[in-house]
């Protein structure tokens, strides 16, 4: 199911959480909504479920306009944050409730059977009689997950699907998620704030802040090509220098780097930490280390440049670098946006 | 068991344990003493005599009345007062503890006042036949009265409460509203509402104050067991008021047990394995 | 089209404006005759034979005293309870000893009890049928039908309201602030004044209050302990009986209209108090496990 949001708007009272938000998304995608808390990502998933509705705007479903269509009608699948398990319920009651209660009647055997074939692709087999309080939070998250499936829903919802999980819980469940998206080919979106997830499981993700959609793309897209310094810094770790925009050229204290289409003046250079080289001659830009981490893949090494800004990089384990050596560095690799 | 860093056990637990053996204890085991001392023939003569059964009867077949009218209206009223926002909510949420604030003799007599023959309900009420005042229902309105608190006060946080996301996640999943409460809120009220139950029929069963003024207090047929109890004390009869009294006192026991027990099974799935 | 207002919410269950209106509209009904009539009754009742009355009603030496009588049971009863409800929070929830959980029980146990038994219960201890009413009877000393029986009795109906304010807050509250201001060499008594009090006095003015209320209004214990001496051994309630099943309705409700408005003030003090927080950490009975309304969350 093609899903498409035509100039949305919601506000909550006097706070505009989702402001003119155009959006679509192709029949058996897997999208992430990705941005930091605040940004309206989860009130866009929200309203796509018909949790909540638009003050503005619609939401299609296909060529239905699904905006004030109420959830129960809407037919999508919702994973909610915490799970939001039916606590009175076991496993296998919360899978089959939707099934239960549906207005499609199904005969009981039919139901079991299903609620079987569930328990297997979510790998949960012999713990339906189990009540949620007694299970783990990673095997929560599969029921819920079931749960919301056992509808077979045209659309799958997921709210932070795995905010509230250990991070190794949290790595295989996200492979695990792909390859049942994979098998089902169900439209899918997901919210997160966490950039890795999003770059991990999706096949397009869209950076939202303040409400509005900032940037949309495949993970390469994205992480190749951010179009602003919002998109870079929410993306992973990034230096920022200030540097002047001349001629397309962007001069910062012993840089130069191509910024075609930036404006003249003040800009800003982005650059990854994996992006910068340090030699103990010039040329490049005259900075002092300050600290060095060591981690099992390698070396950071924090310095800060003659003009006081603080920079981040890598270097082999093997290079000799101490706190109070002075060296230069040089970019590989930057990004150049007009500063803010 | 952790490790004790407070000053203040020996002192506290102190004053608690005097306290709670001076004025629960000692009284309550006085009681059960004077009744067990009894003999199992005379007491049992005494607490199966006709005036008490019938005691019994009006007492818990009243309580049972005004304890199912209070489940269904308390529920409702919980139920509008944590969901619906109308104007004047926050008076009726207020007034909800009219019962257990106003002295139970006040509200006594002015119930009395109201369904009498000639009060404001009686006279619309006895057009159509019904007398309230002076029979069983008047029992029941006065149980209805002072128990009414219990379920709205006990259901109520645990409905404020309730993680709006199940709701939401049952609605996804197609459930009418009928459905969801019946299948999700309800049994989410269950463990919160048999508490509020236990409390209303207990205080039904033991209410004094407001029943004896609106009840006739005819010996067979509207009169209360906490009446017959104190009616036998102002005949001296001691004894015959020990037994009687000693059978409120056990039945209050075997239900705060029961409650207990029928909690502890509706709770059972919040257990961890 | 949908362009409105920003208040659109989907419906949640039983937000359909017919049943929503249907069900608020019993609500009020019901509420209106089963509380409302009730109260607004005793001030129609209580002026029913004029200003007259209702103030001599009032100026009645024994409705004096039986003002009077309240009044000292509730200025004794209410702080001995407090004392001991703070004591019995203490201990529960500061310290972990066996049988804690069976002592929430028997403070609970009054709750449960018809305030009669209550009061027969007295009599087995300090009546001349009881344990020590043959030695009280020896020096002579008044228990039962006196002050100390009506004081007795309203203790034993009011034994769980601060205990059962205070203990589920306490307990929610844990030990850590406690623990820290010891291990800073605090003393018992100014860890309690100044860091436990400080978090619990909403709830223990709640407690406070209620109880208060309770010992004001108590009926059936006291009427058995306290022998109904008209200008002696009535309370307040006591005396509004007497003065009903004398025929004197109007001088009855008059004296009811005292206890109601404490009643109604009562009612503000709580609202006010909850206001502030107190009463909020609730369960619905000590004795049983906390109910969980949503899902533990991992």
């Amino acid at each position: 199911m093609k899903i498409r949001l035509d100039h949305v708007v919601k506000t909550f009272n006097t706070f505009r959480a989702v402001r003119d938000v155009s959006l679509e998304i192709e029949s058996g995608e897997l999208v992430a909504l990705l941005g930091p808390s605040g940004s309206g990502k989860t009130t866009i998933l929200r309203m796509v479920a018909g949790l909540e509705f638009a003050d503005g705007g619609h939401i299609y479903f296909g060529d239905q306009d699904a905006t004030d269509i109420p959830v129960r009608d809407r037919g999508v699948g919702f994973v909610f944050q915490h799970y939001a398990l039916f606590p009175h319920m076991t496993v296998q009651e919360n899978i089959a409730f939707g099934m239960k209660v549906s207005k499609v009647k199904r005969e009981k055997a039919a139901i079991a059977a299903r609620v079987v074939e569930l328990l297997r692709l979510v790998r949960l087999e012999g713990l339906g009689d189990r009540f949620p309080a007694q299970i783990s939070g990673g095997q929560r998250q599969r029921v819920a997950l079931a749960r919301a499936l056992a509808v077979d829903p045209k659309v799958l919802l997921l709210d932070e699907p795995f905010g509230a999980l250990d991070a190794a819980v949290r790595r295989d469940l996200r492979r695990w998620l792909r390859e049942i998206h994979d098998e089902l080919g169900i439209t899918t979106l997901f919210v997160t704030h966490d950039q890795e997830e999003a770059l991990d499981l999706a096949d397009r993700v869209v950076i939202l802040n303040e409400g509005q959609i900032v940037q949309q793309g495949t993970p390469e897209q994205v992480c190749r090509d951010p179009k602003s310094a919002f998109v870079t810094r929410f993306l992973g770790d990034a230096n920022r220098l200030s540097a002047e925009v001349r001629g397309g050229v962007a001069y910062a204290d012993g840089a130069a780097i191509a910024a075609e289409g930036v404006a003249n003046g003040a800009a800003e250079i982005y650059a990854r930490p994996g992006d910068l080289d340090w030699s103990a001659a010039g040329p490049g830009i005259s900075a002092s280390v300050t600290r060095v981490l060591d981690r099992p893949g390698g070396r950071r090494v924090i310095a800060v440049t003659a003009a006081g800004e603080h920079v981040e990089f890598d270097v082999e384990p093997e290079l000799a670098v101490r706190a109070g050596d002075q060296g230069f560095v040089t970019l590989r690799r930057a990004q150049v946006f007009t500063a803010s | 068991m952790r490790r004790n860093v407070l000053p203040g056990l020996s002192l506290s637990l102190g004053v608690t344990l005097f306290y709670v053996g001076l004025i629960v204890v000692l009284p309550l085991a006085a009681l059960i003493i004077k009744a067990a001392s009894l003999g199992p023939v005379d007491y049992w003569s005494i607490i199966s005599s006709s005036r008490a059964v019938a005691s019994y009867r009006v007492t818990v077949l009243s309580a049972l009345g005004a304890t199912a009218f209070n489940l269904v209206f308390g529920l409702a009223l919980a139920w509008v007062l944590t969901r619906y926002r109308f104007p004047g909510w926050r008076l009726i949420d207020a007034m909800v503890d009219l019962p257990f604030a106003l002295p139970t003799a006040v509200a006594g007599i002015s119930l009395t006042a109201l369904f009498a023959n000639n009060g404001w309900f009686g006279s619309v009420l006895s057009e159509f036949g019904i007398k309230v005042a002076y029979t069983p229902l008047g029992i029941m309105v006065a149980m209805c009265f002072t128990s009414l608190p219990f379920i709205v006060r006990t259901v109520q946080p645990v409905l404020e409460d309730l993680d709006p996301a199940l709701e939401e996640a049952a609605q996804s999943l197609g459930g009418s509203d009928w459905t969801i409460f019946r299948k999700v809120i309800f049994p989410l009220l269950t463990p919160a509402l048999l508490a509020g139950l236990s409390l209303s029929f207990a205080r039904s069963l033991g209410e004094f104050g407001a029943i004896i003024f609106i009840a006739g207090n005819q010996p067979m047929s509207t009169e209360i067991t906490a009446l017959l109890v104190f009616i036998r004390l102002e005949e001296y009869d001691y004894q015959a008021a020990a037994a009687i009294a000693s059978v409120l006192l056990i039945t209050a026991f075997v239900m705060l047990a029961v409650t207990n027990l029928l909690q502890a099974r509706a709770l059972r799935y919040t257990a961890r394995s | 089209m949908s362009n409105a207002s920003s208040a659109r919410k989907p419906p949640r269950v039983g937000d359909q404006p017919l049943f929503r209106r249907l069900l608020i509209g019993i609500v009020l009904v019901v509420g209106a005759l089963l509380i409302l009539a009730p109260l607004i009754v005793i001030g129609v009742e209580a002026f029913s034979e004029g200003w007259r009355v209702y103030a001599s009603t009032l100026a009645d030496p024994d409705t004096r005293h039986a003002i009077f009588l309240t009044v000292v049971t509730a200025l004794i009863a209410v702080p001995i309870n407090t004392v001991f409800g703070i004591a019995a929070a203490w201990a529960i929830t500061k310290f972990d000893f066996p049988g804690r959980r069976f002592l929430l029980v028997v403070i609970e146990i009054p709750f449960s009890i018809s305030p009669i038994v209550a009061g027969v219960a007295y009599l087995f201890v300090y009546g001349l049928q009881g344990f020590f009413g043959p030695l009280l009877e020896v020096y002579d000393i008044k228990i039962l039908f006196a002050l100390p029986g009506i004081i007795l009795a309203s203790m034993f109906v009011t034994a769980p309201f601060v205990a059962r304010e205070l203990i589920p807050l306490m307990q929610a509250q844990g030990r850590d602030l406690e623990e820290s201001a010891t291990s800073l060499g605090a003393s018992g008594w100014r860890t309690f004044f100044s860091v436990t009090l400080p978090n619990i006095k909403w709830a223990l003015l709640y407690g406070v209050v209620l109880c208060n209320a309770r010992v004001m209004g108590e009926f059936g214990a006291v009427s058995v302990v306290s022998g109904n001496i008209r200008g002696q051994t009535n309370t307040l309630p006591l005396h509004i009986e007497l003065l009903y099943h004398d025929y004197q309705a109007a001088g009855a409700f008059a004296s009811a209209s005292i206890l109601a408005v404490i009643a109604v003030f009562t009612i503000i003090a709580k609202v006010a108090l909850e206001r502030q927080g107190a009463g909020r950490v609730r369960r619905p009975a000590l004795s049983t496990p906390a109910v969980p309304a949503v899902e533990p969350k991992p």
